[in-house]
């Protein structure tokens, strides 16, 4: 769940100007108390500042100032802000950020608030609130929305080669040849000469159109780049997950499914890292990509570039006989430094319960973490005529696994994207995975 | 500079007379000196202070840790990116000061001999209050492997497009280049004005015996610059081994860590990597030592206190 540096950078510059000059949010003003929320994904604004409208007509003494920073800048202002003191009362929290937050004191912990208030914290659909339980199983946030991952694709280029949705969602992949899914990925490749990747005569070092994009997000999670494949392995991240203490990047299965993965690029079917500097949104949509991963939550994005048409396709099945993505869920967290606690709560109670996502579902921008309010989320997406169901297919007919949750999950995240990037960029092979995972363990340990 | 202008001995009385002026002055003098003064111990002395006194504890970004002796040294000398670090930086100084001291020396001698317009020295200015975000931003979209126009440009030519940012190897010298181009022309106003204090009549003499332009820079010039050319060499590499903000625009220290310079990895440990304060001020205690004794040996090698005017 990131957008690229650029868009990062020019968006944060854009709405520090914004921040700066607006000051009062969406809230209904009033004499009362006002508090802050930060979010991340500026695609949810309007969603967010419907909720806040709703939750100040029914709290008037209360009004909610909704600030948005871009991924990449997000975590470090939240971590500035907690330094300095002027942390926001309630924000957008996320699975691999919180555990640090909580280790650190910076969040609130929910459980006597949720006893007390008698909220009832089993509507949400099901795994979404037990990894936010921290390893001392006290609970640091209530569920707002959940995304998986799937293969965005360029429709006229697929029809050009020949395929049909229905071969997309039927493709098989294994780590050895790709199966089915790398013989797809290969026809869309098509060279300067109009030659395509499986054809006699491709020139892998002339490439027109790319079969399949690559995020250029190294990650521990992979979520935006390998995870689709891996997860349809017999392998998961961690011994236990959450809060496992020793990680599975060692294993040989895993590493060949890896180098098969940045393999792509040296069969030309992929670009090599650093020939695009952005998500594969910008890639599908500037035409020398004909399919790439990302999350639900970019939908909307996808389906506004223009004079394309986008598909959606779920990730293929793998050696486990099962199609597989990251189940990711977000999150609302309380700081603890917030001098408004209590209305800081009442909005994260408002943002959890079936009020607030049913607002976020009907502006048809993420799927919300109540089942019968993503329901409402399907049928809004679907009003847009945007089929969505790739996202949902891996609960109903697939695996879905939470992306790997430790502690010092900053450190951790540090040495596997070197150690994946170092693979991409070709100076190292998979099995030098085993030595970052020792690194990795070590810090766990410690 | 420094050059002892001998004062004669004064006669007692005076230096007495003086002396009891100075301390009626003094409480005026110390007004003078107030904002500056508590401007610097609150932000250079202070910080600097508790800065060492952190790399000496396990303090997080959160909470103030206890004291650990040398721990956070211990881990620093058995950090390999901390080492990589270093060698990235030293590279990128290298090439940065490198190439920036003798274009603007260049530069600071063109305008000099051909130019006084002030038009042209304004220009050659601009870059340098262009802000180093919006310069490592510019440069990012120009030089973009796909939509960059540097790379179109090189592609019409018939040439093949460059990873810029992108390529391990090229990253590092891309990334001084952009801010030899922002810091030129501030470099060589900084030397031109050295130039200016050179006496026009050296040169009259020069031509006189029938001295060429390149053998006057290499006698008259030079040498009379050198205090000038030694204090900004000081300035600039200083400057230049804290290099953070075009890579934290342009590249996050990547690709693979071959762009993640010593600021940038400080600024990682410290606010997004573990918020580890302790380890982070033991690496800014280190840079610091380091860009002490550069500044020293530069000082000591190129005699900056003293002119050969004198």
């Amino acid at each position: 769940m990131r957008k690229s540096v650029h868009v990062a950078v020019a968006g944060s510059l854009v709405l520090a100007l914004g921040a700066c000059s607006s000051g009062g949010g969406s809230g209904s003003g009033g004499s009362g108390e006002e508090i802050s929320y930060w979010l991340w994904d500026s695609n949810q604004v309007p969603a967010y500042q419907a909720c806040a409208a709703a939750f100040s007509e029914e709290n008037p003494d209360v009004s909610v100032t909704i600030e948005q920073f871009a991924w990449d800048d997000y975590w470090t202002k939240l971590t500035a802000s907690f330094v300095g003191g002027s942390g926001p009362d309630v924000f957008v929290d996320h699975l691999s950020k919180y555990g640090e937050f909580a280790a650190q004191g910076q969040i609130v912990a929910l459980d006597e608030l949720v006893e007390k208030d008698s909220v009832d914290t089993t509507i949400y659909a099901e795994g979404l609130i037990d990894p936010w339980r921290y390893a001392d199983g006290s609970l640091y946030g209530l569920p707002k929305d959940w995304d998986t991952t799937a293969f965005f694709y360029n429709e006229a280029m697929v029809a050009d080669a020949g395929y049909t949705a229905d071969d997309l969602w039927s493709a098989d992949w294994n780590p050895e040849d790709g199966g089915t899914f790398e013989q797809i990925v290969a026809h869309l490749t098509v060279d300067a000469n109009g030659v395509r990747g499986d054809e006699a005569g491709f020139d892998k070092s002339n490439v027109a159109v790319y079969g399949l994009g690559i995020n250029p997000n190294f990650e521990e999670t992979g979520q935006m780049q390998w995870a689709n494949f891996t997860g349809s392995l017999d392998w998961d991240y961690l011994d236990e997950n959450p809060w496992g203490t020793r990680y599975n990047f060692d294993d040989p299965e895993f590493q060949k499914a890896v180098d098969w993965f940045y393999g792509l690029a040296d069969k030309g079917y992929a670009p090599a890292a650093g020939v695009f500097s952005e998500e594969t949104l910008t890639q599908v949509g500037s035409g020398k990509v004909a399919m790439g991963t990302n999350g639900s939550w970019a939908t909307g994005t996808f389906k506004a570039l223009e004079g394309i048409d986008v598909g959606i396709a779920p990730g293929p099945v793998g050696p486990t006989g099962d199609r597989a993505s990251v189940f990711n869920g977000v999150a609302d967290s309380i700081s603890a430094s917030s001098k408004k606690q209590d209305a800081a709560w009442e909005w994260v109670q408002f943002l959890g319960s079936s009020a607030c996502q049913d607002i976020v579902a009907e502006h048809a921008v993420v799927f919300p973490a109540i089942p019968e309010s993503a329901d409402k989320a399907l049928a809004a997406f679907e009003a847009k005529g945007w089929d969505v169901s790739a996202f949902f297919s891996y609960r109903e007919e697939g695996r879905t696994f939470l992306p790997p949750i430790t502690i010092r999950a900053g450190e951790v995240n540090a040495i596997a994207s070197v150690a994946f990037e170092d693979i991409a960029l070709g100076n190292k092979d998979a099995s030098s995975l085993t030595e970052a995972n020792e690194q990795i363990n070590a810090v766990l340990a410690d | 500079m420094s050059a002892e202008t001998s004062t004669r001995p004064a006669p007692p009385a005076r230096a007495a007379r003086r002396r009891s002026q100075e301390v009626r002055n003094l409480p005026a003098a110390l007004l003078f000196v107030l904002p500056a003064g508590v401007g610097f111990v609150v932000f250079f002395l202070w910080p600097t202070l508790r800065g060492i006194w952190l790399s000496f504890t396990d303090s997080t970004a959160f909470n103030t840790g206890g004291f650990v002796g040398l721990e956070n040294y211990q881990r620093m000398v058995a950090d390999p990116v901390f080492w990589n670090a270093f060698k990235v930086t030293i590279w990128y100084v290298l090439l940065n000061i490198g190439l920036q001291t003798v274009l603007a020396v260049v530069v600071a001698v063109l305008m000099h001999r051909l130019t006084q317009s002030m038009a042209i020295r304004g220009i050659i200015l601009t870059p340098y209050l262009v802000s180093n975000v919006v310069a490592a931003m510019l440069f990012l979209m120009l030089l973009d492997y796909q939509l960059g126009f540097v790379n179109e440009l090189a592609e019409t030519l018939g040439g093949d497009r460059i990873m810029f940012f992108g390529d391990q190897s090229l990253v590092i010298p891309t990334i001084a280049l952009v801010n030899v181009w922002r810091h030129l022309g501030y470099t060589a106003l900084l030397l031109f004005a050295g130039l200016q204090t050179i006496p026009e009549n050296l040169y009259e003499a020069g031509r006189v015996d029938g001295a060429s332009e390149v053998r006057m820079f290499r006698s008259i010039t030079m040498p009379l610059l050198r205090p000038y050319l030694g204090l900004v060499l000081i300035v600039t590499m200083i400057g230049s081994f804290q290099v953070f903000d075009t890579v934290s625009v342009a590249t996050q220290g990547g690709p693979a860590n071959a762009s993640n310079v010593i600021q940038y990895y400080i600024y990682q440990v410290a606010f997004s990597r573990g918020y580890d304060f302790g380890y982070a001020s033991a690496m800014s205690v280190a840079l610091l030592v380091v860009l002490a004794v550069i500044a020293v040996v530069q000082f000591r090698l190129t005699r900056a206190n003293q002119n050969d005017m004198a």
